[in-house]
């Protein structure tokens, strides 16, 4: 059986910082909201899979983000661990509309 | 026999430059007088936009100082023009009534700027862009006006225009041509130029022309002939130069743009030669400072009797020294039925590139953004290579070396001060040359406009071999080749302010770097610009992004400040309020003497901060952690000195420094050291009448006693000695290198020297004051911005089902 995915609103385009992280919970899950320089929203699971450092308080360079734990490096689009380490996270569709930043979760 | 007599009328480049060619062929030949108008030795015209951009001082441009001129025993006339020429006398008159009789005449007048024939054009504020004393009054009128105006988009007017920026002045650039820079670039690359100077804030007024300056005596605007008007206080006018000739055309000396000479820079008058701007050769005048070199040494020969084959003319290029852009041209520039091109346009990037071919060679080219290949092109022009060698080069990826190794030795690398590369390797190998700071200082070549600097490290390479790879240095990350001294001296050459601007005009292979490089360009940002640089939160860990330390569950960590590890039972009650109030998980006594509230949720931090009303402890900071004291003379029956005070004393004084990695001090009142000053990147030991200060010592992953830098007798001597310590070491140590391993690196010898001048002590001191002045308590500071508050600390809550 399909899914349904959940349109959930987090809050306005302003108010997410460029070039940093932002801790979003939808329930019982923390998502990490980025936006990047080019004002693109991405969203990835909050934790790092190396030993679950917060993401979303890593340093954003262009279209990844460094855990602030021990530094790995992870694609904020493909939620993809960059060499030489490996594993992935999990990512989310984000949505904006009128200026209104929207998430995609599971229901 | 009596010397024969040279007369040079031009005390500047073009003309220098021809003596200096002479005096190397035929060094006690002649009796040499030399007049200049303008009242300074030679100095390096080009350079005077970055006199202007604030890099660089009217004396750090001098090319020739007054002491040359007399070891050379040349008789200098500064401020003294040449108003008459008797060419069958074979004498000058000057405009003080001074006569010199000549065998051989060099003409080196240059050029005049060229001013519109406006309406107003004689007002007050109405300038050229063309000597030092214009360049004076600019910085001049920036101080006490507002608004300026440029004619002209060409190389001088944009030159100027960044020039007044860096001043501070508004800048409207006024230009004919519907592009910028028409002459030496085609449309795609102006357009794209016009927008990366829009971004720096210049405004343009395209396809507009003058028709009046206004005011009553001084400048108050301009009117164009569209009927539309400006503001402005101060007008540049950079329409273009015009050879200055008037002597030779009254003296009889057929002119035709410029003094027509033949490949020997003879004119059509025996014993009369011209050279530079104010030069024809074969129907050119050349308005750049490239042809000097050629033409300098064309014409000693001659006048030395040494038998060549002359001048044959020049290859331009033209380069914009404007920092941040990277704008290169060359021979044709625009396609016509003959050409073909080869082009690259990226207009996302900012980077153009086209090569014309003519008859399968290579005719000419224009880039935009990324100029590196420009000397290689220039020299392939030179030598008429086809477009084949020019493609093959680059599809077998021919090394920057094996390019440097087929030039001839006589070929030029460095055109703005005439280096060849026989020259340079000559220096290479004579003195011993091992960096490409080195061959600078030694050849000069690189030193004007930097274009050069990839051949000259790929001479070092060619000529040392491994020798120069061995020396390989060490890159600031893997997102460039720079080292931190090369960033930090282009930082500073270029104005650079911004972290990302950093990368961008750096050529970092990352556009926005990666989690070492940002850090390290913000810390090194602050340390150049003290005053005016604006932390970059983006750029910093998350530590000191948020001023806690985050703990391996997401948690973060409260370390308040405690001057010298002394407290106080109201601070205490303080501590064990918050403590409650928001369930901190652990308390903790740091190795630092302070308290450590453990566990601390993000979005409780500013209150927790609010609560406590103390200072940050800087415990997350790559800069001054703590100072341990001992009980010191006060309590302690071996004490000999107040140890605490001295503590809190340099803890207050440095208290919120940020330096390359993190700082930790003790200060102990006796050789026991129980504050364990051995072990600190500063330990200050009291004695009986005077103060021990050691330096680079460390008790981490890799122990180091630390070293004794100086004995001194006063508290205040201990503060001047650290503050210098301290500031030397934010200087020169690359990020996140710890004294230790900076003192270990640089040598605790050097360092010692270097502070042991009280007059080096006290600029380190100043600045390190001008540093400290800057800083803000950074908790307080948040509780205060909301705009932080929200973007740093909030977390965004959705509840399930909620909608």
């Amino acid at each position: 059986m399909e899914q349904m995915l959940n349109r959930v609103p987090i809050g306005a385009l302003t108010d997410f910082p460029e070039r940093l992280g932002k801790t979003v919970t939808v329930g019982q899950k923390e998502i990490a909201v980025f936006k990047l320089s080019n004002g693109r929203i991405k969203a990835i699971e909050n934790k790092c899979p190396h030993r679950g450092g917060v993401l979303a308080d890593g340093m954003v360079s262009g279209e990844h983000v460094f855990c602030p734990m021990h530094d790995w490096k992870i694609s904020v689009v493909d939620g993809k661990v960059q060499a030489p380490d490996e594993g992935c996270v999990q990512t989310f569709r984000t949505e904006i509309e009128d200026g209104q930043v929207y998430i995609l979760v599971k229901d | 026999m009596p010397k024969q007599k040279l007369v040079l009328i031009g005390n500047g480049m073009a003309g220098i430059r021809a003596l200096e060619e002479i005096l190397k062929l035929k060094p006690d030949g002649f009796d040499i007088v030399v007049f200049g108008s303008e009242p300074y030795p030679n100095y390096n015209r080009i350079q005077l936009s970055k006199v202007l951009q604030g890099d660089t001082t009217v004396s750090d441009i001098t090319l020739n100082e007054w002491q040359w001129y007399e070891d050379n025993n040349i008789r200098l006339y500064p401020g003294e023009t040449v108003t008459k020429l008797d060419k069958k006398k074979q004498i000058v008159h000057t405009d003080k009534n001074k006569e010199e009789a000549y065998d051989f005449l060099i003409i080196a007048t240059g050029s005049n700027p060229f001013m519109l024939p406006l309406p107003g054009a004689d007002l007050e504020g109405v300038t050229a862009f063309r000597d030092i004393k214009d360049c004076e009054l600019m910085i001049d009128y920036s101080k006490k006006y507002k608004k300026a105006a440029v004619i002209g988009g060409g190389l001088l007017g944009l030159e100027a225009a960044r020039g007044l920026l860096n001043l501070g002045m508004e800048v409207d650039v006024i230009h004919i041509a519907d592009y910028l820079m028409e002459r030496q670039l085609d449309r795609d690359a102006g357009i794209l130029l016009q927008k990366e100077l829009e971004k720096q804030g210049m405004n343009f007024l395209l396809e507009k022309s003058t028709a009046q300056i206004t005011g009553k005596d001084h400048v108050t605007g301009l009117l164009f002939k569209d009927g539309s008007r400006i503001k402005a206080d101060l007008v540049v006018m950079a329409v273009g130069i015009k050879p200055n000739v008037a002597l030779a055309q009254a003296s009889g000396i057929p002119v035709n743009r410029g003094i027509v000479v033949n490949d020997f820079m003879e004119t059509e008058i025996p014993n009369i030669f011209a050279v530079g701007e104010c030069a024809e050769h074969r129907q050119m005048v050349y308005g750049l400072v490239a042809p000097l070199y050629e033409q300098g040494k064309a014409l000693a020969k001659r006048i030395c009797g040494v038998n060549d084959k002359g001048y044959h003319g020049s290859v331009l290029s033209t380069q914009l020294k404007v920092s941040g852009v990277d704008v290169f041209s060359t021979g044709k520039i625009n396609e016509d039925e003959e050409t073909k091109s080869i082009k690259m346009y990226d207009d996302w990037n900012g980077v153009y590139k086209k090569v014309l071919v003519e008859e399968g060679k290579i005719a000419g080219s224009v880039l935009f953004g990324n100029t590196k290949e420009g000397t290689k092109l220039l020299s392939l022009i030179k030598k008429g290579a086809t477009i084949e060698e020019y493609l093959e080069a680059g599809q077998t990826e021919e090394t920057g070396v094996d390019f440097v190794a087929s030039m001839p030795d006589d070929e030029l690398i460095c055109g703005c001060n005439g280096v060849s590369k026989g020259t340079i390797v000559e220096a290479i190998k004579g003195q011993g040359l091992t960096t490409l700071e080195e061959v600078k200082g030694c050849t000069n070549a690189s030193r004007s406009c930097g274009t050069c600097k990839a051949l000259v490290s790929d001479l070092l390479q060619y000529t040392l071999g491994d020798e120069y790879s061995a020396d390989q240095k060490e890159t600031v990350c893997g997102c460039t080749t720079l080292s931190r001294d090369e960033v930090i001296a282009e930082i500073k050459a270029k104005g650079l302010t911004h972290v990302r601007e950093v990368m961008n005009v750096l050529g970092w292979k990352k556009e926005e770097g990666c989690s070492k490089c940002k850090p390290a360009l913000n810390y090194y940002l602050g340390m150049i610009y003290p005053s005016d640089y604006v932390d970059e939160k983006e750029s910093r860990f998350v530590n000191e992004r948020l001023h806690a330390n985050i703990q391996k569950n997401g948690t973060f960590s409260v370390v308040p400040r405690m001057y010298g590890g002394v407290t106080n039972s109201s601070d205490l009650r303080k501590i064990a309020e918050v403590a409650d109030k928001y369930e901190v998980g652990l308390i903790k006594l740091t190795g630092g003497q302070r308290i450590d509230l453990l566990g601390v949720k993000k979005e409780d931090l500013p209150n927790i901060w609010a609560d406590l009303d103390m200072p940050s402890g800087h415990a997350y900071a790559k800069g001054l952690r703590t100072v341990k004291t001992c009980v010191g003379a006060n309590f302690c029956r071996f004490g000999t000195q107040d140890s605490i005070g001295m503590g809190i004393d340099l803890e207050k004084k440095f208290e919120g420094l940020n330096t390359p990695h993190k700082v930790k001090m003790g200060v102990s009142a006796c050789p026991r050291n129980c504050a364990e000053g051995g072990i600190k990147d500063v330990g200050v030991l009291g004695l009986d009448g005077n103060w021990e200060i050691h330096v680079g010592g460390n008790g981490g992953t890799e122990l180091r006693k630390a070293d004794l830098l100086s004995k001194v007798k006063t508290e205040e001597e201990v503060i001047e000695w650290v503050g210098a310590f301290l500031q030397l070491y934010r200087e020169s140590a690359n990020y996140l290198e710890r004294t230790s391993a900076w003192v270990e690196r640089v040598g605790l010898d050097h360092v010692k020297e270097v502070l042991a001048n009280k007059a080096t002590r006290d600029e380190l001191n100043e600045r390190m004051d001008e540093t400290l002045a800057a800083i803000q308590e950074p908790w307080s500071e948040a509780i205060k911005n909301k705009t932080l508050l929200k973007e740093l600390y909030e977390k965004v809550n959705v509840p399930t089902g909620s909608n």
